[in-house]
């Protein structure tokens, strides 16, 4: 027996980033909202102070904040020839969970992408010809321009504090800032942080070798700092317990610090936890949602009408709700045609690890999860590919996020691997290994994608998403160039020794690489190769609308939460200045 | 006003509760400007605070109040005839709101009455006339389940004659400003702010001299709001009318039963009343006097405070004690952490506590409890040193202190 | 009978709604109106009592024991892993909800897959500890002459830990090598781990590298670039230095 509650303006699924920012805007509009989450509520007094935040087995190891495999997960496989099993335990991405989602745990860099990046394709065409991507990759425009995104970068920057230094202010380049950015309309928020060690060596080595490096743009901020909304956030201590962590001291920008304390005094609100959504549900047209059913706690199946559905779990499970309730057609790699699951893309991530001499001390338990120095001189297009046999590219530079001895304590490559030698070399690797990344871009192939796993079941009987995923030499060739020029500068920081690990080999899920699963929901300006317009409105059903990386039509080589939280700004400014005036599609084709 | 006129005027309150049933209503309409002026007023008494129970209808009565003698529940003042103040005359309402004296008798205390008292009459029917406003509820509310002998309401009749000697209309002092008058009769009269924040004596009646010097309710400081030492002397007007306006400001943070009183009276008030409130309370000099020598820095509870402080406190307060405006309160000369009796101190620790939230000024920080954490020694280590650095200065705190809060005994 | 009832009255009335108000829908928490707060939480972990087990059979605790002195064996460096509580870390994890894969998808079919898809096994934590130490048992009476791994000389207990590590120990139906990586995770884990979780006893994991532990303030060194970080290790619960 389905429990039916009264109606509301507004369902949105997942009180994360998306959700507590569309809530904010649309209760702002007079709109009746409730959002169900299925995890907890979280706060940061009584969830995760700082007297048992910095909990590395409990947070960082066991995943206390994180969405469990118990609760649904995904099946892998690499190929369509292969059987999909079950990503059992998360390792290779951590998906988020509870009040606040992943903005809870996150690490908190904020970057905006590039201005070619939103025109990849017809970019890439344009500059190198057709022929320079390959025939099965399925890149594409965005549907949307940098200049349209730019006030809403904006206004998500200024609503997360985040810490930074302008590079390209209105077009004027700006030392000490990121001179390959897009223009910006205003300097950050709050000033940049203050590079800790091991980032202070690499901006000079960087430096040293004519490359440009800055401030990763931070959610750890670098001074207290109150926002639009009048919410105040303290500062940054460095604990080095962010990635991973809820941050005790209300100095990482998340739902909590930025959001929910203004969204809870809005009388039309209402959050409700513990409750699985399952399905969307639509009218007998099937043009038209009419509401969302979920279960709670106890098991019990109830039915909450809404005139709108906004959809702002994390990507995958956006995707699955997609498909479970009927919204859209199904890709089909073989024909492609069909949408919903298409250009599912990642994160092609790789590092570098440097001796320095004895007697160094990194202190790298010194930490903040964005607090660091990094280049985008091999970023998208920042740099020609004339020659190179690949396409994209990745930001890289110093972002260590933390000491943490289980996970974080790194070793140069050939020492003993336990024992008496392990020990000595822990300890003296410890102060004197340090590691840099690069988050490579991941673009999007014909068959990389998601459906609906034919075997395995969610708790709640639905069919597990499945995500049929492997690298290729498109990313292969990117991630070994730019790995490369990445131990460069490792040598120039005065290294004892260095190892590069450019990403080899296929897709596994055993090794944590990122957390940015995007696209299977891609937005555009099609609706054959996209399945939301620009303000995440569902071609087929408009009073749905879809948040989230999985909006991402292929991903770049930053972190997306930035993105994220600029395009919620904008579907949000559709939603209030248009959707609710005049219901139905926003973009005719 | 002579005790013997004021015993004939409570005299003629037990009288009237006999012709109580017979009155008539008589209040006109107000017009809407009087009705506004009555719901402001209304909120800057915070009639809602006790008559409204939490999720309840407005005004339609509060929550039980268990008191040591039993149990108060303020009743149903919605227009409501049978159950509500809908019978009531406006000269009967005036009574009831400046001197006590409702239907049954007198009222007890638990209504500000000696504080409402200085509000003028044609104010007081401004309130009537937005209570008029409201939609009558049925809801009737036995507002009196005192046991005997505390059931007997003409006893306050003794108690009135002790405590509420200053009655009438608030009289500006001409000598003053005309916001520091403003302030006078907010502060003194709807806002009552004595009523937490100026020491009882042994009948709870306010301590006469000792105006506003700060007092302890129910294991919590109402801070001292004079200039004294222990005070907030180093706040400026637009401080205190920050703190007033938002619940905030850059020392502190409003928290527990002051978290409520700014979110549904302060807040709400006009900059310029509240401004003016300001101005009366920077006007309060205090009792003078100096600041304890402090405990010494090589203290043993200083040297283990410090300790607890450095690993436990200083991510939110800093290493300073001066916290983030706006989020963290400042440790350095906060009233509430010099008070002579730190029972909020002890309290916050032990338990956490939580700032207020209002829409220009949403943050609502919370501390975190520490009660798991640390012993009652370690806590009392702790506040010592929060009273004694930075230069504070305030006797130390002992672990019995702690103990009997734990436990939920009063110091 | 006195006029701090008014105040009293505010104390109980911020009291109520500071609890504020959850109520619920279904077995659903609804929040709304003002963020929820409620006074004393307490969401740190409960200390591990070092006393007694909870999994393992004294048996199987001599054989961990030895195994985790050889992965982290007694020097100037720290005390062994016995000693610093990974025997007493690692049995109060197994039978907790790592010990049972209690958060993870274990619905069937399960089925072999390729590396790269992970871990496709219904054997548990607490079930592959305890068949992988009864095989080894079984394999070092055969090999020798009666003993326990626990009774041979470390540099056999080394070699046949070496063999573990590449998969050449055969330790019956259970890979040798999927043993040793969950053993060596969980014995690091004993090492590294907030000392409330059993292991790393005085800080003794934290000590050797250097790591401050559970501090979370360090403004006052971020620019004293390449200098020793002055301040000892604390734990959640572990302070040493407070009386």
């Amino acid at each position: 027996m389905v429990k039916t509650l009264p109606r509301k303006d507004v369902a949105i699924v997942g009180l994360g980033w998306t959700g507590s920012i569309l809530a904010y805007e649309l209760t702002g509009a007079g709109l009746d909202v409730v959002a169900i989450e299925r995890g907890e509520w979280r706060d940061t007094a009584t969830d995760f102070p700082p007297a048992w935040a910095p909990d590395e087995l409990r947070y960082g190891v066991r995943l206390d904040l994180f969405q469990r495999p118990a609760q649904g997960t995904v099946t892998l496989r690499n190929n369509m020839s292969q059987t999909a099993l079950p990503v059992r335990q998360f390792v290779s991405f951590l998906p988020g969970n509870g009040v606040g989602g992943a903005g809870v745990h996150w690490n908190g860099m904020t970057y905006r992408f590039l201005p070619t990046d939103f025109k990849l394709r017809s970019h890439v065409t344009q500059r190198y010809g057709a022929k320079a991507i390959p025939d099965d990759m399925t890149i594409q425009d965005w549907g949307v321009t940098y200049e349209e995104m730019e006030p809403y970068y904006d206004k998500f920057e200024k609503l997360a504090g985040i810490s930074g230094k302008a590079g390209n202010l209105n077009g004027q380049i700006q030392p000490g800032g990121n001179p390959f950015e897009g223009a910006r309309s205003s300097e950050y928020p709050t000033r940049p942080t203050t590079p800790t060690y091991g980032p202070s060596l690499f901006a000079k080595a960087a430096e040293s070798l004519g490359y440009h490096p800055f401030h990763v743009p931070s959610g750890n901020l670098s001074e207290s700092y109150t926002n639009p909304l009048g919410v105040t956030m303290g500062q940054c201590s460095y604990c080095g317990f962010c990635e991973r962590f809820g941050c005790g001291n209300y100095s990482k920008s998340s739902p909590q610090t930025c959001v929910l304390p203004a969204l809870m005094l809005r009388k039309t609100f209402e959050a409700r936890t513990k409750c699985n959504v399952t399905r969307i549900n639509l009218d007998n047209t099937g043009k038209k949602a009419t509401g969302v059913t979920y279960v709670d706690a106890k098991g019990e199946e109830v039915y909450q009408p809404a005139d709108m559905v906004l959809v702002c779990n994390f990507s995958f499970n956006a995707v699955h709700l997609l498909m479970v309730s009927g919204i859209g057609t199904m890709y089909d790699p073989t024909t492609g045609k069909g949408t919903v699951g298409r250009n599912y893309a990642y994160q092609c991530d790789s590092g570098v690890a440097l001796q320095l001499p004895e007697g160094t001390h990194l202190n790298k338990f010194i930490a903040g999860g964005a607090i660091g120095m990094v280049i985008d001189d091999f970023n998208g297009d920042n740099f020609d590919h004339t020659g190179l046999g690949f396409i994209g590219g990745g930001n890289m530079g110093a972002t260590v996020t933390g000491g943490r001895p289980i996970q974080q304590l790194s070793m140069m490559p050939g020492q003993p691997s336990w024992g008496a030698g392990w020990k000595k070399a822990a300890k003296e690797s410890y102060q004197t290994v340090y590691g840099l990344g690069a988050q490579g871009s991941s673009y999007s192939y014909k068959d990389c994608y998601l459906d609906l796993d034919p075997t395995y079941k969610d708790p709640y009987g639905s069919p597990l998403l499945r995500m049929t995923f492997d690298w290729k030499q498109n990313e292969l060739k990117m991630s070994a160039y730019i790995t490369a020029k990445l131990e460069q500068i490792a040598k120039a920081m005065g290294a004892v020794s260095t190892h590069a690990a450019p990403r080899k080999g296929n897709y596994t899920v055993t090794v944590y690489q990122s957390t940015h699963n995007t696209g299977g929901a891609v937005m555009g300006d099609d609706p054959s190769t996209s399945v939301v317009n620009k303000y995440g409105q569902s071609w087929d059903v408009p009073n749905v609308f879809v948040f989230g990386a999985a909006l991402f039509p292929q991903n770049h080589g930053y972190n997306p939460t930035g993105t994220v939280g600029a395009q919620a700004y904008l579907g949000a400014d559709g939603i209030v200045n248009q959707y609710i005036k005049s219901p139905g599609a926003l973009l005719h084709i | 006003m002579s005790k013997m006129r004021f015993l004939t005027q409570a005299a003629a309150g037990l009288g009237f509760t006999a012709l109580a049933g017979l009155a008539m209503a008589q209040t006109a309409p107000g017009d809407a400007q009087t009705i506004a002026q009555g719901k402001y007023l209304a909120t800057a008494g915070d009639c809602a605070a006790c008559h409204t129970a939490p999720g309840g209808q407005p005004m339609a009565g509060g929550l039980a109040i268990q008191t040591p003698f039993g149990k108060i529940i303020a009743p149903n003042i919605t227009p409501d005839k049978a159950t509500g103040i809908g019978n009531m005359s406006d000269a009967e309402f005036i009574k009831a709101l400046k001197q006590g004296i409702g239907h049954s008798g007198h009222l007890y205390p638990a209504m500000p009455y000696v504080y409402y008292n200085k509000v003028p009459d044609d104010q007081i029917l401004a309130i009537r006339a937005y209570l008029n406003t409201l939609k009558p509820v049925d809801h009737k509310v036995v507002s009196d389940q005192l046991p005997f002998p505390y059931n007997i309401r003409a006893a306050m009749i003794g108690w009135n004659l002790l405590f509420f000697p200053d009655k009438g209309d608030f009289k500006p002092d001409a000598s003053q400003s005309a916001a520091w008058n403003r302030g006078a009769y907010l502060v003194q009269g709807l806002e009552h702010c004595a009523a937490c924040h100026t020491p009882k004596n042994a009948l709870g009646g306010d301590e006469t001299g000792h105006e506003f010097q700060g007092s302890i309710v129910d294991g919590m400081n109402a801070p001292n709001i004079t200039a004294s030492w222990n005070g907030i002397g180093s706040w400026s007007v637009q401080d205190i009318a920050d703190y007033l306006k938002t619940g905030h400001n850059q020392y502190a943070v409003a928290s527990g039963p002051m978290a409520e009183a700014v979110k549904n009276s302060t807040s709400q008030l006009t900059d310029a009343d509240v401004k003016a409130m300001a101005v009366y309370i920077k006007s309060q000099a205090g009792a003078g006097g100096t600041a304890p020598a402090p405990v010494a820095a090589n203290d043993p509870a200083m040297l283990a405070g410090a300790k607890i402080y450095n690993d436990e406190c200083a991510a939110c307060h800093t290493g300073s004690g001066m916290g983030k405006a706006g989020i963290f309160p400042a440790l350095v000369k906060s009233p509430v952490v010099q008070a002579d009796k730190p029972a909020t101190l002890i309290g916050i620790v032990l338990h956490g506590g939580h700032g207020v939230g209002i829409p220009t000024a949403p943050t609502a920080p919370a501390m975190p409890s520490f009660g798991w954490l640390l012993s009652d020694q370690q806590i009392a280590d702790v506040a010592t040193y929060v009273r004694n650095s930075w230069g504070n200065a305030a006797p130390a705190v002992s672990a019995d202190e702690v103990s009997k809060a734990r436990a939920g005994k009063s110091n | 009978m006195n006029q701090s009832v008014i105040a009293r009255r505010r104390f109980l009335l911020a009291s109520v709604s500071l609890m504020a108000a959850v109520p619920t829908i279904g077995c659903a928490q609804a929040y709304s109106g003002a963020l929820p707060w409620s006074a004393n939480a307490n969401g740190s972990p409960k200390p591990v009592d070092p006393a007694g087990w909870t999994y393992f059979t004294p048996e199987e605790v001599a054989v961990i024991d030895a195994l985790v002195d050889r992965l982290i064996p007694a020097d100037d460096l720290s005390p062994g892993g016995k000693d610093v509580g990974i025997t007493v870390y690692i049995d109060r994890q197994l039978s907790g909800p790592f010990g049972n894969d209690s958060w993870f998808y274990m619905s069937p079919p399960f089925q072999e897959g390729y590396p790269g898809q992970g871990v496709q096994s219904p054997v548990t934590p607490a079930q592959r500890y305890r068949k992988s130490i009864a095989a080894l048992e079984t394999y070092c009476h055969g090999a020798y002459a009666g003993k326990g791994f626990a009774q041979i000389p470390p540099d056999e207990q080394d070699r046949l830990i070496g063999q573990m590590e590449t998969g050449t120990l055969q330790l019956g139906k259970l890979s040798s090598k999927a043993f040793f990586q969950m053993l060596w995770q969980n014995t690091k884990e004993g090492f590294f781990a907030d000392p409330v979780y059993g292991g790393n006893k005085d800080m003794a994991g934290w000590r050797m590298i250097g790591f401050p532990g559970a501090r979370y303030d360090y403004r006052d060194w971020v620019t004293k670039y390449n200098q020793p970080y002055p301040l000892p290790p604390i734990g959640i619960k572990t302070h040493p230095d407070w009386s």
